[in-house]
């Protein structure tokens, strides 16, 4: 993957990019365009260090998305806590959950698309439960009460909200990164490309993958914990709904799965196509037809993602330095 | 370093490995052989734990390892390769070999510099970034093998890693297992290529219909009867036993 033998430079380059960018415009579009595009590029890394770089595809990744948007949600409304502890709430919750969901799915031995359907199943459970218990307020979701201060996590200016993102960002991608250098990423590819030889190596297929799915599912619980502050107001169908799923998957998946920058990619070609229709149509919805035909080509031309097009370069240089390498070996 | 007495492993009605019983001293060479079908493969993968067996006991340095899971046996120091090769696919072949290291180096570093050596021991240095779906058969066969080396193995178990390969890499090979034995690695080997078996194993196992039915040193087993009847029918075990001295291998 071509991103993670960039050098330092090109990340900090991005970084500083990313921190310019809100002040090239005092327009608040342009300022929750950016917004957007980071919790996508956030959520969606959740996605991809399970889905991508571990093998365990989820269709229902929304689950810990909506258990951490509630956990924080709940601490602050129902027990009083400073909303700034819904960030460490979540991420405890949402780790939980997918402790919870992974242990019970790779305990009964389910893999691959059975595994995406349990998923899909557990988020619809938790809605439906979210849906008619008291402490989240049933169906009519919980509303956050407007009071504009930093120490409730609340800001008059957006550009507040956009760092915010911004950090928890560069920490997924900080993840991404680790991943891709370390022991454990090592072992989460090899699961991915083949369970039983991993296992037949030594590797803890099981306690590996359970590992993941809780880092996974904390960094989906604090993205719903950015969500519930950003909008002020969550209910079932919004934190668990199955769109929100399909998202965070489809990010990662045109961006690339697998690789570090993929979702950021996929998130800022979403954010631009759901912005740009929304202002020229009125039509609702018009941004997913337009995404899901932009999925079909990226899948029919560039299966990998959009990474890709940086990638095929690269191969086509590695091409020529190995096809110079057997002639070396001859002399 | 292995011991197996009287597995059984059952699949439905059908006794794959029927009261199997066998004996790997450390530093050996052992070979496991059988006509296909006879459950060779079953037996590797019972005692390597893939296999809940229904009856026996497996003894890896003398600590029963019946009941462990796949990765507990292979941490302990006894790791299979697969007879149908399994490759990490999309990962590059050095990728390949450090998944095994990491099993000894917690650092990418030691991980890598480990892999490296391992890739020049099994002849691929110059293959180090090609992706392991790219690789022949005899490319394949020698990642599972430096996968499996490079988690630092006591007891290899080698499931036909000569099968496809051509008479040059079959000479290349069997001084790689030779070197690897030499190294202080015990080796237990199922193989059909025969001239491959008689030169490099010191005991011989033969399989047939689940059960071991000959075992010996290579010039004893060879011109075992019932081994010949197992390959070649009783006809040709009639004529080759009249006839006996001057025939060769079966």
């Amino acid at each position: 993957m071509i991103f993670n033998r960039l050098p330092w430079t090109l990340h900090l380059l991005l970084l500083v990019v990313a921190i310019i960018f809100p002040f090239t415009s005092d327009s608040a579009f342009v300022i929750n365009f950016g917004v957007l595009a980071l919790f996508y590029a956030f959520i969606g890394q959740s996605w991809n260090i399970a889905g991508g770089f571990a093998g365990q595809l989820s269709f229902g990744h929304v689950a810990f998305f909506g258990v951490g948007a509630y956990a924080s949600t709940i601490v602050q409304m129902r027990f009083g806590f400073n909303p700034w502890w819904g960030l460490p709430v979540s991420a405890l919750a949402g780790a939980a959950a997918g402790w919870f969901i992974s242990v019970l799915s790779f305990r009964a031995g389910l893999k691959g698309s059975y595994f995406a359907l349990i998923t899909l199943a557990f988020a619809e459970v938790f809605r439906i439960i979210s849906n008619s218990i008291e402490i989240t307020g049933g169906g009519l979701g919980m509303l956050i009460p407007m009071k504009q201060t930093a120490a409730n996590f609340q800001f008059g200016d957006r550009r507040a909200f956009y760092f915010i993102i911004l950090a928890l960002t560069v920490i997924s991608i900080a993840i991404a990164l680790w991943l891709k250098a370390s022991r454990f990423g090592a072992r989460l590819a090899a699961i991915r490309e083949n369970e039983d030889s991993a296992r037949a190596l030594g590797i803890n297929v099981f306690s590996e993958k359970i590992k993941i799915m809780a880092i996974s599912g904390a960094i989906a619980g604090v993205g719903g914990c950015f969500f519930s502050q950003y909008f002020l107001y969550i209910d079932p169908t919004i934190v668990f709904g199955v769109d929100k799923s399909v998202e965070m998957l489809l990010v990662s998946m045109i961006g690339g799965a697998g690789t570090v920058y993929g979702p950021l990619i996929g998130a800022v070609l979403l954010a631009l196509v759901s912005e740009v229709t929304r202002s020229m149509f009125s039509l609702q919805g018009l941004s997913l037809v337009l995404y899901g035909t932009l999925l079909v080509i990226i899948i029919a031309f560039l299966p990998n993602g959009l990474v890709e097009l940086f990638k095929k370069k690269e191969r086509k240089e590695a091409g020529r330095l190995t096809s110079a390498a057997p002639k070396k070996g001859e002399a | 370093m292995l011991k197996v007495k009287g597995l059984t492993k059952i699949f439905g009605g059908l006794r794959a490995v029927d009261n199997a019983s066998l004996e790997v001293a450390a530093g050996q060479i052992v070979s496991l052989i059988g006509p296909n079908g006879a459950g060779k493969t079953t037996l590797f993968a019972s005692i390597a734990g893939f296999h809940k067996i229904n009856e026996g006991q497996v003894e890896l340095l003398g600590k029963n390892i019946v009941g462990l899971e796949v990765h507990e046996i292979a941490r302990l120091g006894m790791v299979r390769t697969f007879q149908i090769t399994q490759p990490f696919a999309k990962l590059s072949v050095l990728e390949n070999i450090a998944v095994g290291a990491y099993q000894q180096f917690a650092s990418r570093d030691q991980a890598h510099a480990h892999a490296r050596l391992i890739a020049e021991k099994v002849g691929m240095a110059g293959m180090l970034d090609q992706p392991a779906s790219e690789l022949t058969v005899a490319g394949r066969k020698r990642l599972e093998l430096a996968r499996a080396l490079a988690t630092g193995p006591k007891l290899l178990l080698l499931d036909e890693v000569m099968a496809g390969l051509n008479p040059q890499e079959i000479i290349e090979i069997i001084a790689l297992i030779r070197s690897i034995r030499d190294s202080g690695v015990t080796i237990l080997l199922i193989e059909h290529v025969m001239h491959a078996v008689m030169s490099l194993s010191e005991y011989i196992y033969v399989l047939s219909y689940g059960k071991i039915i000959a075992e010996g040193k290579p010039e004893e087993v060879v011109n075992n009867r019932e081994v010949i009847e197992a390959y070649l029918g009783r006809g040709a075990a009639d004529q080759m036993t009249g006839q006996a001295p001057g025939v060769e291998h079966a």
